[in-house]
């Protein structure tokens, strides 16, 4: 009931004109970009950020999870018209979504998508709402021990277990981790890795990196490697509707992905690409025509796009109740917190009760503005994928000068942001994920000081680590996530052996 | 299995970042107060992490590499649309503090467009000049963020 009470609460905050109107901008933005390929929201958050000097912390939320929701509306129409997924968690829906449109069943896949997300968003967004207070609850009784061991095991979840190479994930995560220490040590007052620029005492602004790797690297990777011949759009024949039979054979599906999507994305280790591969193949299973998948079955892209959009959603949970992000998006998110000087974490909902509350029921709100701005309106965002190459990308690289020269007006910020684009485009081109740089970048600091004080607590005996009994199972689980698979995969070897 | 050059050239670059985060953190200044979890004590955390990772990645590349599949990452890079967009940045990066964000902005924008294989210059610098006016506009006259001075900034 208090809960119920809070979200009414909230509700009153995100329902004022103001708040509605950066919903409706978030939102707006956010499918526009998700539409347009290789741009995301993680970088659209990233170049917005300077906006945090001027708009309240309530309006600022607003937009960022209206972009956050929006992107991945807009995601799906791209992967089912275009068949180029703009990232691997819409693999799936580009799988059977363009297969539809091929069929000329264009307008039924999108249909199918968009509901789906409104159902599955609506879903998680009434987990968040019940679970998020029930982890605070949880989450005070963490120390500082805790809070270590917790990042120890998103570290590894993020960076060793998603993606394609745990060696490659964690490379990547420790170079984020180095260039968030760059700086004065707030601690102590030190410098830190300065090379004795004066620029560098204040840290390197997230919005560099961010910038830097989606933007410039992309950019340079994609010129390098000429890909940017235009590729067919499929046009959409039939009507956005869906027929009786379409329903039938969706709504389970995207009840089904919503229940598998939220829960893991709610885990402290996130990740979209898991539930949507696991919806598909739960589709698959319980379908009576399975042999239509892999030709444009409506349960596959029904499902997975639910179980993303719940997954994605369900990425907020460890964000505001733990202050953990464990996306990209959600850590630029967590540095907009602090450019506001809130530390999400538990406290922040007994703290900022209009902020969090306010934010969740914005989420509701912008669910509903996506599902009006996407059934009707899918024939103008489709327009937007007809921008030429050429000024597509002239944009993005002047945006990203904008949002990097804009913030400090200093040449050494656009120095850096090309010499890391440099390092994306060598990302890119070595298989490297982005995503735990950016999150070490953000979240290493934090572990930084989780470790101290856990130490000065503890006097300076690091086993304080593994004599807590809650701490020590989170470790625990790290090491299972980083070794298991090993292990796993050697138990296999010998088996086959004998 | 051959080892694979260019890979073994980035694990070497990894090994190398280990050994300047190495020398960057003997740079820091300790004070004896903090002996025991001062500033450097995270800083060789990454140093061991970065310098086990170079390793590991070492082995990889002399075993082969694992881009060998990846027949996109193997195409030999088009320098000529590298060097437009290069020579892009820097023209941006040379010219932005003389001549202003807007000017700096249409340069850019131009040479991004002629690496993407457009050969209208005209257009391209005519688009370019109104997304940069609109954005400078944007910013500076709406939301209040001064993007700095330039030669069109003083006219408008």
């Amino acid at each position: 009931m208090e809960t119920l009470a809070a979200l009414a609460g909230g509700f009153a905050v995100a329902l004022t004109p103001v708040n509605l109107l950066w919903a409706l901008l978030g939102v707006t933005l956010g499918t526009a970009i998700g539409v347009l390929p290789g741009l995301g929201p993680a970088l659209t958050i990233a170049l917005l950020l300077p906006i945090t000097y001027k708009v309240d912390a309530t309006g600022a939320f607003i937009l960022f999870a209206g972009i956050y929701y929006g992107a991945m509306y807009g995601g799906s129409t791209t992967s089912i018209l275009l068949n180029t997924p703009g990232e691997s968690a819409t693999i799936i829906t580009a799988l059977e979504g363009n297969r539809m449109a091929r069929q000329g069943r264009g307008g039924a896949a999108l249909c199918t998508a968009a509901i789906g997300s409104f159902v599955a968003g609506t879903i998680a967004t009434i987990g968040i709402t019940f679970v998020a207070p029930a982890v605070v609850e949880f989450a005070l009784k963490f120390g500082p021990a805790e809070y270590f061991s917790l990042m120890v095991l998103a570290f590894v979840t993020v960076s060793a277990v998603l993606g394609n190479s745990a060696i490659r994930g964690l490379t990547s995560l420790f170079f984020g981790i180095w260039l968030g220490l760059i700086g004065v040590d707030l601690q102590t007052g030190q410098p830190r890795f300065t090379f004795g620029v004066p620029e560098l005492l204040d840290g390197i602004n997230v919005i560099v990196v961010a910038v830097g790797l989606f933007a410039v690297g992309e950019t340079l990777w994609l010129a390098a490697r000429h890909r940017y011949g235009q590729d067919e759009i499929i046009p959409v024949k039939d009507s956005i509707w869906m027929s009786r039979e379409d329903w039938a054979r969706s709504w389970k599906a995207w009840i089904r992905g919503a229940l598998i999507g939220f829960p893991i994305g709610a885990m402290p280790a996130g990740g979209a690409e898991v539930p949507t591969f696991l919806s598909y193949y739960t589709e698959k299973k319980l379908s009576r025509r399975p042999e239509e998948f892999g030709h444009g079955a409506i349960e596959g892209v029904a499902g997975p796009e639910a179980a993303n959009n719940a997954s994605a959603a369900g990425v907020l949970v460890p964000m505001l109740s733990l202050g953990l992000p464990t996306s990209a998006t959600a850590a630029i998110m967590l540095s907009a917190f602090q450019s506001y000087g809130i530390n999400p974490g538990p406290l922040l909902l007994q703290n900022q009760p209009e902020l969090v509350w306010g934010l969740i029921a914005s989420l509701y709100v912008g669910n509903v503005i996506l599902l009006v701005l996407n059934l009707p309106m899918v024939g103008l965002w489709v327009r937007i994928l007809q921008i030429p190459t050429p000024l597509l990308y002239g944009g993005i690289l002047v945006f990203a000068t904008i949002g990097t020269y804009g913030i400090s007006r200093s040449p050494i910020d656009l120095v850096l942001l090309y010499l890391i684009g440099g390092v994306g485009y060598l990302m890119r081109r070595f298989d490297f994920p982005a995503a735990p740089a950016i999150i070490g970048m953000i979240l290493g600091p934090l572990a930084e000081q989780e470790f101290r004080r856990a130490m000065t607590i503890s006097q300076g005996d690091p086993s304080i680590f593994l004599t807590k009994p809650l701490s020590l199972t989170l470790l625990l689980f790290a090491a299972a996530a980083l070794l298991g698979p090993h292990i796993y995969r050697a138990a296999a070897r010998s088996r086959k052996r004998a | 299995m051959r080892p694979a050059k260019s890979e073994l050239l980035l694990a070497v670059g990894v090994v190398t970042l280990a050994l300047v985060v190495a020398y960057g953190t003997t740079e820091i200044p300790v004070s004896p107060l903090y002996s025991k979890i001062g500033p450097t004590v995270f800083p060789y955390m990454v140093v061991v992490g970065l310098a086990l990772l170079g390793l590991a990645l070492l082995v990889a590349a002399l075993r082969g590499g694992w881009t060998q599949g990846d027949d996109e990452a193997h195409m030999p890079p088009d320098f000529r649309a590298l060097g437009w967009l290069l020579a892009g940045l820097l023209l941006n990066v040379a010219l932005i503090s003389f001549l202003g964000f807007v000017i700096a902005s249409i340069l850019l924008f131009t040479c991004v467009a002629r690496a993407f294989g457009s050969t209208r210059v005209g257009r391209d610098a005519l688009i370019g000049a109104i997304l940069a006016l609109v954005t400078y506009l944007g910013f500076d006259r709406v939301l209040g963020f001064s993007i700095g001075a330039g030669i069109l900034e003083g006219i408008i």
